[in-house]
């Protein structure tokens, strides 16, 4: 399917139980674009991104990703569709695809930066070792971790970490990056050390979704920014547009608790210099 | 600095404060005292002393006659064979096949799930020693021969189609194995096997489940996952309950001598206990046999311990090399226990 944008979702539903989560999410992400899901904890931002890598499991609605339908074949004629779930091994050459960045890192503690990187290089596309081991290094470099080679990541700050975990991704050379929530989990003075790799990446023209709650962040470097709130698309836009006049009482809601919040951190902060 | 800030102290507080300046150099206090500890000390080597000079006095230990039977050939064949042979085998057999099973109880196919729980079910449920006895003397009555067709029931179906061959392509007589220790490790093995699919489920379980997450965000088919993710960390937790086990094995590979199999550590000593008269040095002499193999069985222990607990430990070096020395002190202290 040509002319597809990169990410093409269609009225994604997913409930856990008796309790929706997702309500008809639909999304066009194009190559190249980058785009800040922001929302309350609970809008479902998280899960969204997660439905798009198969992580979790879909009701209703469709997503392609670069043209392919995600978890499915579809074997039906036109209008008539006649889904089969596709193998665990087809599944993860999907998700070969997609890269992921996650709010608690996950990096494999028994293995070092470099091996993190190179595990899923040799061991999933086969690749030849001694020229995947010249593209980790490379790939720390470019992280600004070029002498954290061989630590082990009990060894590495949380901002080191992310950058590890992000640097792990890329080595798949996938056409999209994931990134839930990466900033979360990390000490205030190590957020920007990571940011500052998200910005590079941005600036290279590489497909993003991410998920957060720095504002600076999606202001500064997101093409465009989509608010959910309860499981729907609330509004989105450029993020100046949608951020600084924001349509709806939610998204005013939401931000200004952001702001107020921002803004005790900011004295608070103050007060000790 | 604002005035009326409360966060920083006034120096003005410490130049003319009122309480008494003292001297702030290196701490050189009296230490707690513990008269308890060295009365125990004193309870406990007076104890040994006790003990030790019994041993040295008592001459039914006779250890000269002990150590000379921890050297005699059948014993040291015994020990080979029956005991340190066995326990390798029948581990082997256990850590493999308690993996696999320990999997499939996990697994999302209801067959798997299920046939792991009922060999778990059987196998835990069957003492060993009734195990031990039922291979050794069942199997070579029950099935004297098998015979290996093309297929299942190929047998059969040549009889009932009244063909002239039977199809059968290689008959394996099962009386051939003259060496009955091979039953025993088999037992045991499969007996063991029961309990390692528990301590590996546990294992695979306390793995957090981003690490799968991660996997499969990388493209890894499950199989590929487990194998380089879950497994190398579920090892960490797996490995200190199978050095217990392994412990545990070599010390029921006494039970063998039920099979019956007289190439075993203990049976050797008791024979020559009851030739000799002098049961309680050959009964030592054993003891002291497993006592070694359980201290080498430790040092082994600790240094799989140690190569899968990479990434775990301190960070700096320095840390590194003292948690090193405290374990191999735990270490020492617990194999003289």
């Amino acid at each position: 399917m040509s002319g597809m944008p990169l990410v093409h979702a269609v009225q994604v539903r997913k409930s856990y139980g008796s309790n929706e989560v997702l309500k008809g999410i639909d999304m066009d992400v194009a190559a190249g674009e980058v785009v800040c899901l922001l929302g309350p904890s609970g809008s479902g931002k998280t899960t969204f991104l997660r439905c798009i890598n198969q992580l979790e499991d879909i009701q209703a609605g469709r997503i392609w990703v670069d043209g392919d339908l995600m978890g499915y074949r579809d074997q039906g004629s036109p209008g008539a569709s006649k889904l089969h779930r596709l193998k665990d091994k087809e599944i993860a050459a999907q998700r070969r695809e997609i890269g992921m960045v996650f709010q608690r890192f996950n990096l494999f503690p028994h293995m070092t930066a470099r091996e993190n990187i190179m595990e899923a290089p040799i061991k999933v596309q086969g690749r030849r070792k001694a020229e995947v081991r010249t593209e980790a290094d490379a790939l720390l470099e470019k992280v600004g971790l070029g002498d954290k080679a061989s630590a082990y990541p009990n060894q590495l700050s949380g901002g080191q970490q992310q950058r590890v975990a992000i640097a792990r991704a890329l080595a798949m050379q996938p056409k999209l990056m994931l990134f839930d929530e990466p900033t979360s989990a990390l000490d205030p003075e190590l957020v920007g050390e990571v940011l500052e790799v998200m910005r590079d990446l941005a600036g290279q023209g590489m497909t993003m979704i991410v998920v957060t709650h720095e504002m600076a962040f999606a202001r500064d470097v997101a093409d465009r920014v989509v608010f959910m709130d309860g499981g729907v698309v609330v509004e989105q836009g450029k993020p100046s547009e949608v951020i600084n006049h924001p349509q709806h009482a939610r998204t005013r809601d939401f931000l200004k608790r952001l702001r107020s919040e921002h803004e005790r951190v900011a004295e608070a902060a103050a007060d000790l210099v | 600095m604002t005035t009326g800030s409360g966060a920083a102290i006034p120096p003005s507080t410490v130049e003319g404060g009122s309480a008494p300046l003292s001297d702030t150099g290196p701490i050189k206090a009296v230490p707690v005292r513990h008269p308890g500890r060295w009365v125990a000390l004193v309870i406990i080597a007076i104890f040994f002393a006790m003990v030790i000079s019994s041993f040295v006095t008592n001459e039914r230990w006779d250890w000269p006659f002990a150590f000379q039977v921890m050297n005699y050939s059948p014993v040291l064949e015994g020990l080979l064979k029956g005991t340190i042979l066995a326990t390798i085998g029948s581990m082997i057999i256990g850590v493999g096949l308690g993996v696999v099973i320990g999997v499939m109880r996990l697994s999302d196919n209801p067959v798997l799930k299920f046939v792991g729980f009922l060999y778990t079910w059987f196998f835990r449920g069957i003492p060993r020693l009734v195990l031990v006895v039922l291979f050794g003397t069942g199997i070579g009555y029950l099935y004297p021969k098998f015979d290996i067709g093309p297929f299942p029931f190929s047998q059969q179906l040549a009889g009932w189609l009244g063909m002239s061959s039977d199809l059968t392509l290689f008959t394996f007589n099962v009386n051939q194995i003259s060496s009955t220790l091979i039953w025993g490790i088999i037992a045991m093995g499969l007996s063991e096997a029961a309990y390692m699919a528990e301590i590996a489920r546990a294992g695979i379980m306390s793995v957090d489940n981003g690490q799968r997450e991660a996997a499969s965000a990388l493209g890894m088919k499950p199989s590929l996952s487990m194998r380089r993710v879950i497994l190398p960390q579920a090892m960490r937790v797996i490995i200190p309950p199978t050095g217990n086990e392994t412990i545990a094995m070599l010390k029921d590979t006494s039970l063998l001598m039920a099979l019956p199999l007289s190439t075993e550590l203990f049976f050797q000593a008791q024979a020559i206990g009851n030739r000799t008269l002098k049961i309680m040095p050959t009964l030592m002499a054993a003891c002291m046999w497993y006592l070694v193999i359980t201290s080498v069985l430790m040092v082994g222990q600790y240094f799989l311990e140690r190569h899968f607990g990479r990434g775990y430990g301190n960070t700096s070096v320095q840390t590194k090399t003292d948690t090193t020395k405290t374990r191999l002190m735990g270490l020492t202290i617990g194999g003289g226990k």
